[in-house]
């Protein structure tokens, strides 16, 4: 019971008190990017779950068993790199061979997933905060899932706004930079959630 | 030391296993792709002007090789595009009209036409009709505020020292992108062979359209052409001259009785000066006959 209470309290602080997009500010670009269509939105949240998944597993086992026993910590962020890029490398094919589709919405921000700092973020801060192999691997996933869940929010309202009465000079990127901070203000209200 | 080798040989064997699982990645998930859209591709203008249907020249590549889209859909293209796509295809090359942008308005430019008002609002024409009825005399006429030219990709329209917008019929792709940004509807795309054109769009009745235009380039709706022509490709309807130009042969029949200079041919000239030059070289014949004659009354009047 305690464990399920445990993922759960980690389900809510990754989804919502820690927020990727809107606490921790990483993985910007495609949150604003790619939230203009909600169904490349979704194909591209559901993209950046599976990366994220991935990468916290294999970053974990890497560092545990590989950079740990050998006293390289300090090529971290190098080996976590050259890994997030192969897997992303290896989603775009998978997509691109069995959703052509969505890899046409995606376009260029699925290989823009491996600059995306969401994912790289979410390596360094499993070992930061020391979790154990299926605490990364969750962590990986519930980012992942608090990072869809934003960019499908805001796909939502960047659709109904492509219909609102605006003024010139907000329309578009303007109106959606001030959502984007109404949003980082509403996901603030979280940080007072206590267990 | 071992620091700075191990952590080569780790790298070094990272870097190895992820390129091989990529290499086997790429074996096993590779995509066909059709070389034929490629090919298409590159010989598409990549303008993206649209005139084709598709949203874009790639999406019209790939309509072409997998949809089985016609190939002569490109404008801008021409003739060799539909040549080169028709190679690629194995398919026979079916050659379409070249069209140009006809502008059917001649009112005479910024400092012929007779304007209601001196308009200074945006500088576009949808704005400037928009103020009762825009700021010409003519409700039909071009308005000059120059939105056909901005919407030209090609560089095929120009505006004269006279603010008339001249097409450039060798540029012009015929992708009708200025027709389309046109609010008054003044521009079509016909076909480069036809050289007679109605250059006047005003549906008024005869009086009052040629009291407002000012170029004398109003057609008043007296129906002359249509009795002149010989084919039935012309016909006034709503006071208005259209061209048939399924019918048009380009005699310019309707070009030479027409009292106002509504209806353009290039070769109307020429054809007057023939006609004249023939009328001349006739009557000198007849004189030189009639001269002969009277020599020869003459010299029998001697004789008798």
């Amino acid at each position: 019971m305690e464990f399920v209470g445990k993922i759960l309290f980690m389900a809510v602080m990754a989804i919502f008190v820690q927020n990727f997009v809107l606490m921790r500010f990483l993985g910007l670009c495609p949150y604003i990017g790619v939230s203009k269509k909600l169904d490349s939105a979704l194909g591209m949240g559901m993209a950046v779950i599976f990366v994220m998944t991935m990468a916290s597993t294999f970053t974990w086992l890497i560092h545990t068993y590989l950079l740990v026993p050998l006293h390289l910590e300090f090529l971290q962020t190098i080996a976590f790199i050259l890994t997030i890029a192969s897997l992303v490398q290896l989603v775009e094919m998978i997509i691109q061979k069995t959703a052509p589709a969505l890899y046409k919405s995606l376009g260029v921000f699925l290989p823009l997933i491996t600059t995306n700092c969401a994912v790289l973020g979410v390596a360094i801060l499993n070992i930061q905060s020391e979790y154990n192999f299926i605490f990364a691997i969750l962590n990986g996933l519930f980012g992942g899932i608090g990072f869809t869940l934003v960019l499908i929010l805001m796909a939502g309202i960047r659709e109904r706004l492509e219909r609102a009465e605006l003024p010139i000079s907000m329309k578009g990127m303007p109106i959606s930079m001030i959502v984007a901070g109404s949003m980082a203000l509403a996901f603030l209200g979280f940080s007072g959630l206590k267990f | 030391m071992s620091i700075l080798l191990y952590s080569v040989l780790t790298l070094g064997t990272l870097g190895l296993i992820y390129g091989l699982g990529l290499a086997f990645a790429s074996k096993k998930f590779h995509v066909e792709i059709d070389p034929k859209i490629e090919n298409i591709n590159e010989i598409l203008p990549n303008a993206n002007c649209g005139a084709c249907g598709y949203p874009g020249c790639a999406a019209y590549a790939e309509a072409v090789v997998e949809k089985g889209a016609e190939i002569n859909l490109c404008a801008p293209g021409g003739d060799d595009v539909i040549k080169q796509i028709a190679e690629i295809m194995g398919m026979e090359a079916t050659t379409t009209d070249r069209k140009v942008a006809i502008i059917h308005c001649q009112s005479g430019g910024k400092d012929n036409t007779n304007f209601k008002y001196n308009y200074q609002g945006i500088e576009t024409c949808k704005a400037a009709i928009l103020i009762s009825g825009g700021p010409n005399a003519c409700n039909y006429g071009c308005v000059y505020q120059y939105d056909c030219v901005r919407a030209c990709k090609f560089d095929a329209m120009h505006i004269d020292d006279n603010g008339m917008i001249i097409v450039d019929k060798e540029k012009c792709t015929g992708c009708g992108a200025c027709a389309i940004a046109c609010p008054r509807n003044i521009i079509e795309m016909v076909s480069i062979k036809k050289r007679v054109h109605v250059l006047c769009v005003s549906e008024d009745k005869g009086a009052i359209s040629r009291k407002a235009c000012g170029n004398n380039t109003a057609c008043i709706a007296c129906s002359l052409c249509v009795k002149a022509c010989k084919f039935d490709a012309i016909h006034v309807i709503d006071n208005l001259a259209k061209i048939d130009y399924e019918k048009c042969i380009n005699c310019g029949m309707c070009a030479d009785v027409c009292p106002t200079s509504a209806i353009f041919d290039p070769l109307k000239e020429v054809r007057a000066q023939k006609k004249a030059a023939a009328k001349a070289k006739a009557e000198a014949m007849k004189k030189e006959i009639t001269e002969q004659k009277a020599e020869v009354t003459k010299k029998e009047d001697q004789l008798l």
